[in-house]
């Protein structure tokens, strides 16, 4: 115990760089997409550095790693990297490796090339069924049926431009989803259901009620089976679904197979570019579960993908699209429907509402 | 090994291009590894039942520390054995996702002997997540771990694992060290990202430049985003040549063959006006510039970022619990960050993280503590002077809350003196 190592933090980022990347550390030129899913980077040096980029699944297992790894080995002097999308991406400074390490690529069969420029890339995305506790949907089951239908994105240049799709499974948003071109939201629409004999010894009354965002939960007496317990009750007007509470305290889930499901967001972004960034607008309030391949999901975000596509100037995102035809405009290429709960009602709600006579017919 | 769950379910995820994890944790589950066979077994459960199958966490963690593990329990064990203790190790990645492979292979043996065999990478946050672990495992792993160089990353109310992006290691546009940044912050708060100890989360992000590919500004407490002060910088003769369409346009992001119509992709759709074209120059007014990287992105060898960099600051971005959605707010609109001289920085984070621990209430984000507080608050906390470049426009109401000191005289009046002028 004595010996114990702790606080050493991660391994320096050298240590993890070829050769190329040290000598071209802070000097690269430019760089310019030669084909989807293939970087080219120029120095001052006059290096050239390529990267192939190919999708990761994010959730793998240490032998789907030690493959990527061997490609690494074979190619790439034993160096790779991950991106911030959960894509993979090997560099080799050679053209004709290059060439090889692309056919390599291509004879796996899940390796496929893209993943840059005007298309969609890899989805951010969270744990859902695989492993956390407050999820309303699975995330890596939706985002593998989103990306198989919109496969012939992820390695063409054919969009207006990027096309950026996010997963959260719950309100809490773990991954930040909400400044995404297009993002998928897991939603409850249930008040938790409260076990009152079992709520005093598991939880911390308190604090339960001290979770609650909009002050939903009171303390209580409740009877079960003739006898009372120490509980909460819930003000159902006042629920978001939020799930603050169950994380709180277990005897209050949420979760429910009819209740829970998907709400889809659009036209965030994140980047400076032109426009400001910005917040992802409701599109779609709820889309009920469907494993294995929740294809209504899947079929409204390529109703929007091709809307957009379709209406969008080059180099136009999502949201920068939308806000130069209005948003009724938007509804109606993309024919989806406008409902009461498109209108905000929580705060500062009103800062959303049109004060102009200003709109299209 | 015989499959042990019928998972028809999850085998319709197994067809179509996109690469499947169902078939590859499938083939580790054929390879005898049952934490695998079983958490398919149990995602099958939740396709059929639509509702997930973990128990909430509880405490489980390594000695010492107080974050870097999220508890998690099954709660159908006896069915899945193999995943009734499903722990996760997040792991401290190294700044900017550059692996060794032979150091990665330290991760992957680790994990492969004492763990399910089943990882993120990388989770949202940055982390290397290990997804699976058994209670009695999590010492040993964390101490073969650290025996080579490895360290759990935060979770909990502490500094969670800083990311940045791949910055200068391989992107022209980069205007800071973000590797250097984000390892030195790391290692400068090391007991703060392993033993919580403030009201909440708190996350630093930093991307090179305004394309912000690490989404610094909507999901970090403080991002950290490069940024230059003086002139774009401009190579004529490649603006020739794609004015000749020789190059294509966005760094070939819409295929090689779309070439760049200077006036109306560039000129036109600059959000200041700042630009001109005449058909042999290309002219910048710089002082109007804002620096979106729009026309730097559509002509990357023509025009690059400036050279007196540094970084603008914004603080208080998180997603919508509980408050609702922010984005960061600028705080510092421009700091020198030369690499290895940070001290302005820490000074800066340590006085506004000072300020959030001193009044923030509990499960409060920073952002949050902003709003209630007020932004004018928390400049005069972190010592900053406002400056039209904190807001997007002045305030529209007239409720100025004025302190006694602001006004002379002070608020005690007597009536009297009042009464002596103005009749009852
Ligand atoms: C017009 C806007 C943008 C342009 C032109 C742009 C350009 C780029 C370029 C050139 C790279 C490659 C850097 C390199 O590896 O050499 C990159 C990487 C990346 N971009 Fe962007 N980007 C933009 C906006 C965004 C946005 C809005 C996001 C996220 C929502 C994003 C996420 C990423 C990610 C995750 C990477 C990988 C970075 C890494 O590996 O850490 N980008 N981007
Ligand atoms: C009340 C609010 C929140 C609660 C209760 C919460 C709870 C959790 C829990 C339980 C996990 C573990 C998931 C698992 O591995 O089983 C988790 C993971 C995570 N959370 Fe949160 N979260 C909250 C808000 C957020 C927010 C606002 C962000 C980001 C801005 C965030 C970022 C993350 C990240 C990055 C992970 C890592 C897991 C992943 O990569 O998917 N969380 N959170
Ligand atoms: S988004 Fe919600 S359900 Fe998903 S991992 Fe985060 S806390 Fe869990
Ligand atoms: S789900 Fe959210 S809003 Fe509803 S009672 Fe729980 S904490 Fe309150
Ligand atoms: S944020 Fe800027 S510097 Fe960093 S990778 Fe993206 S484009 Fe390059
Ligand atoms: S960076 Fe943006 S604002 Fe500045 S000149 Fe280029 S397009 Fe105009």
């Amino acid at each position: 115990m004595q010996d114990r190592i702790t606080d050493i933090g991660p391994p320096k980022y050298d240590e993890m760089w070829p050769d190329v990347i040290k000598d071209n550390y802070g000097k690269w030129l430019y760089h310019d997409i030669l084909e989807p899913g293939v970087l080219l980077h120029v120095s001052e040096t006059g290096t050239k550095l390529y990267t192939v980029r190919i999708p990761g699944t994010r959730l793998m297992t240490t032998d789907q790693a030690e493959e990527y790894c061997k490609i690494a080995d074979e190619f790439c002097d034993g160096y790779f990297r991950f991106t911030t999308r959960n894509n993979i991406e090997f560099m080799v400074t050679d053209e004709s490796k290059l060439e090889a390490l692309k056919k390599a690529l291509a004879d796996k069969g899940n390796m496929p090339l893209g993943g840059t420029g005007a298309g969609v890339t890899n989805i951010v995305h969270t744990q859902g069924w695989v492993h956390c506790h407050t999820p309303a949907i699975d995330a890596s089951g939706v985002v593998k049926a989103v990306m198989d239908d919109l496969f012939e994105y992820w390695g063409s240049h054919k969009l207006p431009a990027q096309v950026r799709i996010s997963l959260a499974c719950c309100l809490n948003m773990c991954g930040a989803v909400h400044c995404s071109d297009i993002a998928i939201l897991g939603v409850h629409r249930k008040p938790p259901v409260i076990e009152h004999s079992h709520l005093d010894k598991m939880c911390e009354i308190p604090t339960t009620i001290a979770a609650c965002p909009t002050a939903a939960i009171k303390p209580s007496k409740e009877e079960v089976d003739g006898e009372v317990y120490k509980s909460v009750t819930v003000n159902a007007d006042r629920c978001m679904f939020c799930g603050n509470c169950y994380t709180m305290c277990p005897a209050m889930p949420l979760a429910d197979a009819d209740g829970d499901g998907i709400a889809l967001w659009v036209g965030g972004k994140v980047s400076n570019t032109r426009s400001m960034p910005k917040f992802s607008k409701l599109a779609v309030p709820f889309i009920p579960n469907e494993p294995p391949r929740w294809p209504t999901t899947v079929k409204i975000i390529r109703q929007i993908v091709e809307a957009y596509a379709a209406d969008a100037n080059r180099y136009e995102r999502v949201g920068e699209w939308a806000e130069r035809i209005g948003w009724e405009r938007f509804f109606e290429k993309t024919g989806l429907e406008f409902s009461h709960h498109h209108i905000d009602d929580y705060r500062f709600a009103a800062t959303t509402w049109r004060n102009s006579t200003q709109f299209k017919w | 090994m015989a499959i042990k769950h019928q998972t028809p379910m999850l085998d319709e995820l197994e067809k179509g291009p996109w690469p499947s994890f169902v078939t590859d944790i499938k083939k580790m589950a054929e390879a005898g590894k049952e934490a695998c066979a079983d958490l398919l077994g149990q995602l099958e459960l939740s396709y059929k039942d639509k509702e997930g199958h973990w128990k909430h966490g509880g405490i489980v963690g390594v000695l010492g520390y107080g974050g870097g593990v999220i508890g998690r329990y099954s709660d159908v064990p006896e069915l899945f054995p193999g995943v009734e203790h499903f722990h996760t190790l997040r792991v401290n990645q190294p700044a900017s996702k550059f692996y060794k492979t032979e150091r990665l292979r330290e991760i992957l043996d680790i994990w492969n002997r004492r763990g399910s065999g089943m990882l993120n990478l990388h989770g949202s946050t940055g982390d290397m997540v290990l997804l699976g672990a058994f209670t009695e495992e999590l010492e040993p792993i964390f101490g073969e771990m650290t025996s080579k160089g490895w360290d759990l990353g935060g979770s909990g109310s502490a500094l969670r694992t800083p990311s940045c992006c791949v910055g200068k290691a391989r992107c022209e546009w980069a205007c800071i060290d973000t590797q250097d940044l984000c390892y030195t912050i790391t290692q400068e708060f090391q007991d703060e990202l392993h033993r919580p100890a403030w009201p909440y989360k708190f996350k630093f992000k930093i991307s090179g430049c305004p394309n912000d590919c690490v989404a610094s500004i909507a999901r970090s407490d403080c991002s950290i985003i490069g940024t230059w002060r003086d002139d774009i910088r401009i190579n004529a003769e490649a603006v020739a040549a794609y004015a000749g369409g020789e190059l294509a346009a966005n760094g070939g992001a819409h295929g090689q063959e779309t070439k760049l119509d200077i006036q109306a992709d560039v000129v036109d759709l600059c959000p200041t006006g700042c630009m001109a074209w005449d058909g042999k120059t290309l002219t910048i007014n710089n002082a109007e510039c804002t620096r979106c990287m729009h026309c730097i992105n559509m002509m990357p060898q023509a025009l690059r970022p400036g050279t007196d960099t540094g970084a603008t600051i914004l603080v208080g971005a998180k997603a919508p619990i509980l408050e609702g959605a922010q984005l960061g707010s600028v705080i510092v609109p421009f700091m020198k960050l030369e690499e290895g001289q940070y001290g302005d920085l820490m000074d800066f984070a340590e006085k506004a993280i000072d300020w959030w621990d001193e009044n923030g209430k509990n499960r409060e984000r920073i952002g949050e503590l902003i709003q209630r507080l007020g932004l004018s608050e928390f400049l005069k906390a972190v010592e900053i002077d406002p400056d039209p470049r904190h807001i997007r426009e002045p305030r529209s109401n007239p409720y100025i809350f004025y302190k006694e000191d602001e006004v002379p005289g002070g608020f005690q009046r007597d009536i009297a003196d009042y009464r002596e002028k103005h009749a009852r």
